[in-house]
């Protein structure tokens, strides 16, 4: 049942204060999109390079695993780089904290970078290797890494963030998952191509499924990715992994149509995170989206949590 | 540099023999006169830096809210109240109407002439029971003291700007110039040597009440029940129960109108209570990637 449905107060104007924002908008840099994305590429490479590993697609298998070297390679760049006060980046392993996901995300990435680069040097020095230990760690640590950004995003106060807490991570691991296919079939050969084909046609659909439920259950909240630059990013978002996915469509068989699928994947994925990026803000200033959630709770469970 | 596991740390359990008795605010808007003392105490005595005001055009409220440089904050409400039977009496009916009501509640400084009412109220941290902040910090920073208050060591954050959308008031914000989160200690440097903190001491009406927590509960329950007798149905508390969304704020409030008016969430939440929600999606999301990738290598084995 949608959130309109469900709705007992009537959707007047809310009362805002001059029309001020309650909550502040993030201090996030442009450095935090794109860690969204680096961290789900290395995240959801780690886990093609793992299962392309183990079953013998040597040549898909190296591209993977130098996609998920170069995801994480980044991520931590980024994330020092985005911080307020750099130089102290280490504090953010002084303690293992469950009750904050940027904690526990911390330590994941640095658990899945040094796993995927130690996996991903033996897969390149030894490109003959089979699957074991090493390769299953990578992957396990992989997947939550390219969906945990999604968790951290969705427990804040920013209601079009949180009110998307079970679609999100869905939202975060499709987009990762074509990206990382996308990457690998930017040079991968045609006889090696046909699982990271098909892999990143169903992520797209999935993508825009997951985004699709995303937008209908936050009902009016919805509308911080539908306006200004979150919409933009969206829209273009749609487009380029649409054109993507036709490109790998019609690309079997022709190295050239399934690079620029590849390409075309990648920059829709770039384009995913910031619309949700973005989103945030416009909920953020936008008083009426935290007050009309606030209110609807106490009208349909009287108050607290 | 010591290594720990953490919880959020709690008030008074983490400090066991040394906790102190929890104090607080009571904030009592309905005798604010909006003199901004407080937020001038308040920068004086924390060094906070100055900012560079412009005009908002926001009744007297030129410094909009809560931030890293403005950790007590005085909002200004003009409203003009619905007075059907003062515009539609004869001037005669609305001065022995307003004698009548001189002599029975007093002087009103708020709700002269012709329906013009102010609100005005200092805005603070509130110090939440649970502490959105303190839960999202990933350094530790944000530490919950021994007197039940949320403070941030500045010496250990990082600005990596987690707090600042973990909070429901939208309280806590970053200082450009050197990238960190600043907030209100609720003057634990002054605590510390029993003196209540500035913007309370500096507060010409006693609207902002510093004192031990239950106690100032106590004397807001007392003061809403007396202007409610006097017919002000519209005063409420606000933040004064254990059973609200962040388990009772540490600095509370008395409001003659919904919470929204002065910029205040309705039903705030600390997002810490759907982290497990958040944690089970995202997991559940990593279980079908990894199911999903290894899916498209089923049937393709050589």
């Amino acid at each position: 049942m949608s959130r309109a449905e469900t709705r007992l107060v009537p959707p007047e104007k809310p009362t805002t204060y001059y029309g001020r924002p309650i909550v502040k908008p993030p201090v996030w840099k442009p450095e935090i999109p794109f860690y969204f994305f680096f961290g789900g590429l290395a995240g959801a490479s780690s886990v093609l390079a793992a299962a392309a590993t183990f079953a013998g697609r040597r040549g898909l298998a190296r591209r993977a695993w130098a996609g998920a070297f170069v995801g994480v390679t980044a991520s931590p760049v980024l994330l020092i780089k985005d911080l307020g006060k750099p130089s102290r980046f280490l504090n953010m392993l002084r303690v293992v904290k469950v009750t904050s996901p940027m904690s526990l995300g911390a330590w994941l990435l640095a658990a899945n970078g040094a796993s995927t680069s130690y996996a991903a040097a033996l897969n390149l020095l030894a490109p003959r290797r089979r699957g074991g230990a090493h390769e299953i760690a990578a992957a396990a640590l992989g997947a939550p890494l390219a969906t945990y950004t999604a968790s951290l995003i969705t427990n804040s106060a920013i209601p079009a963030w949180s009110e998307a807490r079970w679609e999100m991570p869905f939202v975060f691991a499709s987009s990762a998952t074509a990206s990382a296919a996308g990457a690998a079939l930017l040079t991968v050969p045609d006889d090696e191509a046909e699982p990271a084909r098909a892999l990143a046609i169903s992520a797209v659909v999935f993508e825009e499924a997951a985004t699709a439920v995303m937008h209908k259950r936050l009902g009016p909240l919805a509308d911080a990715y539908k306006q200004g630059a979150a919409g933009r990013f969206g829209h273009a978002s749609r487009a380029l992994s649409a054109a993507g996915a036709a490109a790998l469509a019609a690309g079997r068989g022709r190295r050239d149509l399934s690079a620029a699928g590849g390409a075309l994947l990648l920059a829709g994925a770039v384009c995913k995170r910031w619309s949700v990026f973005k989103a945030g803000f416009n909920s953020a200033e936008d008083p009426t989206q935290t007050v009309r959630i606030q209110r609807d709770r106490i009208a349909r469970d009287g108050s607290g949590a | 540099m010591s290594f720990y596991v953490v919880d959020t740390p709690t008030w008074p359990s983490t400090y066991g023999e040394e906790a102190k008795p929890r104090v607080g605010f009571f904030t009592d808007t309905s005798v604010c006169i909006g003199c901004k003392a407080c937020e001038v105490a308040c920068k004086e005595w924390n060094q906070v830096p100055s900012e560079n005001l412009g005009f908002r055009g926001t009744s007297y409220d030129n410094s909009g809210e809560l931030g890293a440089d403005r950790w007590r904050h005085v909002a200004f409400i003009e409203q003009r109240l619905p007075v059907g039977v003062e515009e539609a009496a004869p001037d005669s009916w609305v001065q022995e109407a307003a004698k009548q009501s001189l002599l029975e509640e007093g002087l009103e400084t708020h709700r002269d002439g012709d329906g013009l009412r102010w609100l005005m109220s200092s805005d603070v941290c509130k110090h939440c029971t649970q502490a959105g902040c303190l839960d999202a910090c990933p350094t530790g920073s944000i530490f919950r003291t021994e007197f039940g208050t949320v403070v941030v060591q500045e010496d250990i954050c990082n600005g990596c700007g987690y707090c600042v959308v973990a909070c429901p008031f939208g309280v806590l914000d970053q200082r450009e110039e050197d990238g960190r989160v600043w907030k209100c200690t609720l003057c634990y440097d002054r605590l510390k040597e029993d003196m209540e903190p500035a913007c309370a001491q500096a507060c010409p009406t006693d609207s902002i009440q510093f004192g031990d927590l239950a106690e100032l509960r106590r004397r807001a329950e007392r003061r809403v029940a007396l202007l409610r007798e006097r017919g002000r149905e519209e005063a409420r508390l606000y933040g004064s129960s254990d059973d609200d969304g962040v388990g009772g704020f540490g600095a509370f409030f008395l409001l003659l109108d919904e919470p929204e008016t002065y910029r205040l969430p309705p039903d705030p939440v600390v997002p810490t209570r759907h982290a497990p929600k958040a944690w089970a999606a995202g997991l559940a999301a990593a279980g079908a990637m990894l199911a999903g990738i290894g899916a498209a290598f089923l049937g393709g084995r050589r």
